[in-house]
């Protein structure tokens, strides 16, 4: 698909991740397990050092309830202990040996509680059967359990996990940790999850602070947790019966609207930028060889495609002979990437586009050929299936906004790549003689024959750049979206679109086409839907050259009408 | 009568009649006989496949003949023809979805794809869609209009050469997301399929299914004709000097964006009409037809058989997809090298298609 909404390159809402999943819907516990927690709360001293024997042991039950009213009491305990053993839980190494529960890891037996080594035969071990709900519970349990870690960086991450996914039976701990907890960011972390544990809470007082401190927090799923309040039951009853905490809740949602609303707008600028300069790497040497030579490179896409393939193969040869350095693969495959497409590029000019000038509309139909051929050379060289190329470490991860908007590292050393390029094709157009030669053919090449410019060595050297910088464009592709053998098909009509709204041969009008179209669309996506989106930007390119057929930027005069 | 008459006879010389009437022959009486009346063990019998195929290719040829009348003649290479051939494959597919009634896998007298959607009745704008009246006009109308609202807008700020071609494409690629939008009402993804009958015949019976072929041949004999009428008369003529010198037919006096927005509504019409028949016939109808790759393809018909000669296109779009069928089986792996060589060899070394070749060769 074709990035004019942004769905080729990444699912709609890529730049919009969650920090978490979305808030599970707990099922509400039995009065018993509360009864239970509190129970152990009381009784049991906190950081106890053995595990309660009684609750491993109902980890095995068969009911899938029992098991996660067990691990709530595991959890209540506030015992570091008990993560290993949640781990091994969701790896399916807990299992039960006469009745004792026990770990298996490599072959090796031990006992669940204590520890101790069991010589058990494998066939008489007995899985513990763990399903995707109990797995969901072990998350949460293994998050509320790292709150208590004597590391910051846990105990910072645990907290995060449990701000936006917090169930009643974490509450005691919660609390704990919070009245332990020195570190302000975790503690305002720990005030949330409390505030959205609380919101569930009998009392209407205790549920009215609740949604204060979530209207002053910076948690994404405030706002979602608090409108499910002022919802209305079947029966036409709030889900909030007090309406004075309805009242608050809307305050608060107000107060999170403003406050959310200018990281919001910066995350949608800063996704049409990217989608901007990704158009950008796509269409910018198509810009110019159609300026140049007034032909249409079908095959254009397939360039970016190429690109994208040099930059696996650089992976793969990276991993195989350089592993120590694989994260610096990316910077040796921008100029193999430039390179390789560049000489496919200058071959295909100098066999068969040549042959073809002044016909533009077969130039068309043969670029198409071309390009046919190409995407099924890579598919049999490479197989139909996408090929997987990584981020650097250094590249993943994002830059956090707030209000749940992440700006992913990889978008934005993309922008500044596309910038990059930019700058170097403005210098070779500005400040070299190849580059006068270029811009001379564009506006007379009739004119520029005459003064001595080789024009047919203008052309293939124009064309190979032109295919080199969609080869640039490949390395960017590849590390934001899917490379498979059909890529560059779903840039083309993009590209084609950029170069048409810019105009021919301008560095410019194609830089604020690409902006343009990129911004456009990612403020148009929210309303409509990305497809429509993308269906309204072309209605709106098509009204457009109505007005200037020719692009934002025309050539004026006498070489206007070629 | 008499003058429409003489004028009709005189499209075509003696042999080019000849011709036609041996064609003709072949499609009303010798396949119908080989499918219908030899028996199946005969080495002469015709199978559904080969029926299907010819009746597919006859389909493609009335596209071609469309994208002959405007490139050929008139020098507009449209990278769209795919859309109208698809829209009018939709409004035939939309009546053949009321046709299954309640026989669908929901048993609703919605089609399958609506319960699945969970909607409660048709949207509004599949009113009227079970009479067969309102589909043949639909058929004609859809692709019609909106060739007339896109054309009028582009002849009218003079969109030419490869911007007019880019900016088809753009469209045809617009419609192709919005079919495939499962919320648009047409199926989304999978289209229509699994028709059950055609004006209460079943489509299972050969005789619907040989009946619809013979409909088919008949069509594509009318638009060879009226083709050929066309670039034969006066208009024609105009077309062509649009061509080959837009602003001197302008200079001349002649407004060159009626005539081409004309000839541009024409050469929709029929694809929509090749649409239309060509979805009872292979049984299903989805957004892939809209692809810019399949417009693109029809383009290279025309230009393999010869531009400007409409038989050519004829010609081209019966060597192509009769390769196609062939590698596709043989060989599907180096379908792709061939039809993406022969993009390269026909626009590079046959210029003027096989037509052209041949003419060379035996003048």
């Amino acid at each position: 698909m074709l990035p004019i909404a942004g769905g080729a390159d990444a699912p709609p809402g890529f730049l919009f991740q969650p920090s978490s999943h979305s808030a599970r819907v707990h099922n509400t516990t039995c009065w018993e397990s509360i009864l239970l927690v509190l129970f152990y709360i009381v009784v049991m001293p906190p950081a106890a050092h053995a595990l309660d024997a009684a609750a491993v042991k109902q980890l095995a039950a068969e009911d899938g309830e029992a098991k996660i009213e067990a691990i709530n009491k595991l959890v209540a305990t506030g015992d570091i202990a008990a993560i290993p053993l949640f781990k091994a839980m969701q790896e399916d190494a807990l299992q039960v040996f006469n009745g004792r529960v026990v770990i298996v890891t490599d072959g090796v037996v031990k006992d669940a509680v204590t520890g101790a080594p069991i010589a058990a035969p494998p066939d008489k071990l007995e899985a513990v059967v763990v399903n995707n709900r109990i797995r969901g519970a072990l998350d949460g349990a293994i998050a509320a359990l790292r709150l208590v870690s004597p590391k910051r960086d846990e105990r910072l991450t645990a907290a995060k996990a449990v701000a936006n996914d917090a169930s009643e039976e974490m509450l005691p701990l919660v609390k704990r940790a919070y009245e332990k907890e020195s570190d302000a960011e975790v503690k305002a972390l720990l005030a949330q999850a409390r505030a959205v544990i609380e919101i569930k809470s009998k009392d209407p007082a205790v549920r009215r602070s609740a949604v204060k401190l979530l209207g002053e927090s910076n948690n994404p799923q405030a706002k979602q947790i608090l409108g499910a309040l002022l919802q209305q039951n079947s029966d036409g009853s709030f889900v909030e019966a007090d309406a004075g905490v309805r009242a608050e809740a809307q305050k608060a949602i107000t107060a999170l609207d403003q406050r959310f609303i200018l990281p919001q707008i910066l995350g949608m600028l800063f996704s049409g930028l990217s989608l901007g300069s990704v158009l950008l790497l796509a269409a910018l040497g198509l810009a110019i060889t159609f300026g140049l030579m007034g032909i249409i490179n079908m095959a254009h896409g397939e360039m970016l495609m190429l690109g994208a393939y040099t930059t696996y193969v650089m992976q793969t040869l990276f991993r195989a002979y350089l592993p120590n350095s694989v994260d610096w693969y990316l910077v040796a495959a921008v100029p193999m990437a430039f390179i390789v497409p560049g000489l496919v590029g200058i071959a295909l000019e100098r066999s068969v586009i040549r042959f073809l000038y002044g016909r533009p509309l077969e130039t068309l139909l043969t670029t198409w050929g071309i390009s046919l051929i190409l995407i099924q050379f890579v598919r049999m060289v490479f197989g139909a299936q996408n090929v997987e190329v990584a981020n650097p470490v250094w590249m993943s991860g994002g830059f956090d906004l707030g209000g749940d908007v992440v700006l992913p590292y990889n978008r934005i050393v993309i922008i500044f790549f596309a910038a990059f390029v930019v700058f170097l094709v403005w210098l070779f157009l500005s400040r070299t003689r190849l580059g006068l030669y270029v811009r001379a053919v564009t506006q007379n090449r009739n004119m520029a024959d005459c003064m001595g410019i080789p024009t047919p060595r203008v052309d293939w050297l124009t064309f190979g750049l032109g295919s080199g910088i969609a080869g640039l464009g490949g390395v960017a592709l590849s590390q934001i979206g899917n490379v498979g053998p059909d890529l560059g098909q779903s840039y083309i009509v993009d590209s084609f679109m950029v170069v048409v709204l810019g105009g021919v041969g301008q560095l410019a009008g194609t830089i604020i086409a690409a902006m343009g179209l990129g911004e456009i669309n990612k403020f148009l996506e929210p309303f409509t839907g990305a497809v429509l989106g993308k269906i309204f930007v072309l209605i709106i390119i098509i009204l457009f050259i109505q007005k200037r057929p020719q692009g934002m930027f025309a050539l004026k005069g006498r070489t206007a009408e070629a | 009568m008499a003058p429409v008459l003489s004028s009709i006879i005189q499209l075509y010389g003696r042999r080019g009649w000849l011709w036609l009437a041996v064609f003709a022959t072949v499609i009303f009486v010798v396949i119908p006989v080989l499918r219908m009346v030899v028996p199946s063990e005969n080495p002469l019998y015709l199978s559904d496949y080969y029926v299907l195929l010819i009746g597919k290719i006859m389909c493609y040829g009335m596209v071609a003949l469309a994208m002959d009348l405007i490139w050929g003649y008139a020098g507009i290479l449209s990278l769209g023809h795919g859309l109208f051939f698809a829209l009018g494959g939709y409004a035939m597919g939309m009546y053949l979805m009321r046709e299954i009634g309640n026989e669908g896998q929901y048993r609703s007298f919605l089609p399958d794809f609506m319960v699945f959607l969970d909607w409660k009745d048709f949207p509004w704008y599949w009113a009227g869609t079970e009479y067969f009246s309102l589909a043949v006009l639909k058929i004609l109308l859809v692709p019609g209009l909106l060739a007339f609202a896109f054309g009028w807008f582009a002849f009218r700020s003079r969109i030419k050469g490869v911007y007019f071609s880019i900016i088809t494409q753009a469209l045809t690629f617009a419609f192709m997301l919005l079919f495939f939008r499962n919320n648009t009402g047409f199926g989304g993804n999978n289209g229509f399929t699994d028709f059950k009958r055609i004006l209460g015949f079943s489509l299972a019976h050969p005789g619907t299914r040989v009946s619809v072929f013979v409909v088919t041949g008949m069509f594509l004999i009318l638009t060879l004709l009226l083709c050929r009428y066309v670039v034969t008369s006066k208009f024609g003529r105009v077309l062509a000097a649009i061509r080959d010198a837009e602003s001197r037919t302008m200079f001349s006096g002649y407004n060159t964006r009626d005539y081409k927005l004309f000839v541009w509504t024409l050469s929709a019409v029929l694809c929509g009409i090749a649409g239309a028949l060509y979805v009872p016939q292979v049984g299903i109808i989805n957004p892939s037809e809209m692809s810019p790759a399949n417009s693109i393809e029809i383009a290279i018909w025309v230009a393999v058989g010869g531009r400007g000669t409409l038989v050519g296109a004829l010609a081209g779009a019966g060597i192509v997809n009769g390769a196609k069928s062939y590698f596709t089986m043989a060989w599907p792996d180096f379908w792709s090298y061939f039809l993406g060589a022969l993009f390269v060899v026909v626009t590079v070394f046959l210029p003027q298609g096989v037509m052209g070749w041949i003419r060379s060769e035996t003048k």
